[in-house]
């Protein structure tokens, strides 16, 4: 597949769009070389590389079974990479033992499509669980047991995602777009420095989908976070995203600045 | 054009299912040859239950009767109540060492799994007998039996069901740095808690149910009763317990549909 960019983007020579990124502030947060992933024989992905720079984000495009939701399992160590480097926070995962592996996952938060919340917890205790990996224990277990600054904290994280009355009602007896945003404060309250973000919306509607989305990039830049997200929204990829990197056939098709880029050069890579 | 004819209605078995089909017949004839199945005895029974029948009707409701077969069978539902809670709550910790990819490595799984079939493959009659020997007779041997029947029964299933649940939520707390022991506590055994109380309260219909005839090997219990019965021909008293262990049998499986209805129903 080959993308036709704009006029106004540049092509470099290896059929790959890029464009400039704007001038790093801080260093990287994440550094992927190389990296291969495939399931016994079948290839998901080969030869990814991109850097993202600390407080960016990054929207990860491509059609179904492109190797999105893999890449971003394989950045934070979820599943073996095949090939090639990955390395977050400073860490290298693919060298990472299991406890190394933790305290980097302590700094990092994932939502999912599926809100993966313990269905028959309360709101409160789901929230508590993401300072799991900052302290494991009983006392993390459940809101009952939890020390009050946890508990204090996790309200708080509820309250900025406006769910902060709901504290005590049972996991399971929220809507799609609730459950999405107590995932989103579950994610935020032990403060991670990278989030990575698995179609946040993908499972809501419209109205819901536009909410959360909003809510998620509001609360990111205002600590400061860095993101990488999936979404089949191109809208949201262009809106939400300072980059954009898109796959297709198991490799980077496209790395270029939000700005730099047009819905029409996104529709390509589903082409 | 396509094809409009309709199909056979039986299909012709290939060679391996007729050879299949056939050996099944053979094993179920040698089975009855083996386990002294007469067609006479089934023909020449009905009598000989009638007499039993008649022999035992009424059943022996004397006060005094009654009232020490209640306290046996209190006894009884002791032993089931007992044996059964002391069961599901070893089962819980030994089937996070026997589910697959919890917190415990591939060895350990596969150890416990086994040790879990070796108790399920001995009758819970055949460890009566044993804690009768080893704690000597009395209720306390069958309280033994009982949870020991349940952690083999209890152990496999919560293991199954921990294996089974949505791996959407433990996922997520693997990525936030949790421990697989806090990924047990907070997501696997929660989320596994309906199948427990599912499997937890046939468990206990179980244990109402092996507890009746534990009696007759000396483990306590109403069984001994049922065999006292039996020996003396006193068979309207043997009547009243069979009946006696009916009801409760059948309170309990009612009570049990009912508590799982009202559980489960709500939490899932």
């Amino acid at each position: 597949m080959t993308l036709q960019p704009d006029a106004k983007r540049r092509s470099d020579t290896a059929g790959v769009h890029r464009t400039p990124v704007s001038p790093v502030p801080l260093g990287h947060d994440v550094t992927v070389q190389g990296l291969k992933k495939s399931f016994g024989a079948t290839p998901i992905f080969q030869d990814i590389s991109f850097r993202l720079a600390t407080g960016e984000s990054m929207a990860l495009v491509g059609a179904n079974g492109t190797g999105k939701s893999t890449l971003l399992r394989c950045i934070v160590g979820l599943i073996p990479v095949s090939g090639g480097t990955v390395e977050v926070l400073g860490q290298h995962v693919n060298e990472a033992t299991p406890r190394d592996m933790r305290r980097l996952r302590a700094q990092t938060g994932l939502v999912a499509q599926k809100h993966n919340l313990v269905p028959r917890l309360s709101v409160l205790t789901n929230v508590i669980h993401g300072f799991l990996g900052h302290h494991s224990g009983p006392r993390y277990w459940s809101q009952s047991f939890a020390p009050a600054a946890a508990r204090h904290a996790a309200l708080a994280a509820l309250d900025k995602v406006g769910l902060a009355h709901l504290a005590d009602r049972r996991a399971d007896r929220l809507s799609g777009g609730q459950s999405q945003r107590v995932a989103i404060a579950r994610a935020l309250v032990a403060k991670p420095k990278l989030l990575i973000a698995d179609e946040p919306c993908a499972s809501l509607d419209p109205s819901a989908g536009e909410e959360v989305m909003d809510l998620f990039f509001r609360l990111m830049r205002e600590d400061g976070v860095t993101v990488i997200f999936t979404s089949h929204h191109m809208e949201h990829a262009l809106s939400y995203g300072d980059r954009v990197l898109g796959l297709a056939a198991g490799k980077v098709r496209l790395d270029a600045t939000a700005q730099s880029l047009s819905v029409k050069d996104l529709r390509g890579l589903y082409d | 054009m396509t094809d409009t004819s309709l199909p056979q209605r039986l299909e012709r078995p290939t060679a391996l299912s007729f050879l299949i089909y056939a050996a099944v017949i053979i094993v179920m004839l040698w089975s009855f040859q083996g386990a002294g199945f007469s067609a006479d005895k089934v023909l020449s029974s009905p009598p000989r239950f009638g007499d039993f029948v008649s022999r035992a009707f009424p059943p022996n409701v004397e006060p005094k009767v009654l009232l020490r077969l209640f306290w046996k069978m209190v006894e009884t539902l002791q032993i089931a109540f007992a044996g059964a809670i002391i069961g599901i709550a070893l089962s819980v910790p030994i089937a996070l060492l026997a589910a697959r990819g919890l917190i415990a490595g591939q060895l350990i799984n596969t150890s416990v799994r086994n040790i879990l079939g070796f108790i399920r493959s001995v009758p819970d009659l055949a460890w009566a007998l044993v804690f009768v020997v080893a704690v000597g007779l009395g209720p306390f041997a069958g309280t033994l039996a009982i949870a020991i029947d349940t952690i083999g029964f209890c152990g496999r299933f919560f293991a199954d069901d921990m294996e089974a649940i949505d791996k959407g939520p433990s996922e997520a707390l693997t990525a936030t740095g949790a421990t697989r022991m806090d990924i047990a506590a907070c997501a696997t055994v929660p989320a596994s808690m309906p199948a427990f109380v599912s499997t937890a309260l046939y468990a206990l219909e179980k244990a109402v149910r092996s507890s009746t005839v534990l009696g007759l090997v000396g483990a306590g219990g109403i069984g001994i009763e049922l065999k006292v019965g039996f020996d003396l021909f006193d068979y309207p008293t043997a009547m009243t317990v069979i009946l006696m262990i009916a009801v409760v049998v059948l309170g309990i499986e009612a009570f049990s549909t009912w508590a799982r209805k009202k559980i489960i129903g709500e939490q899932r």
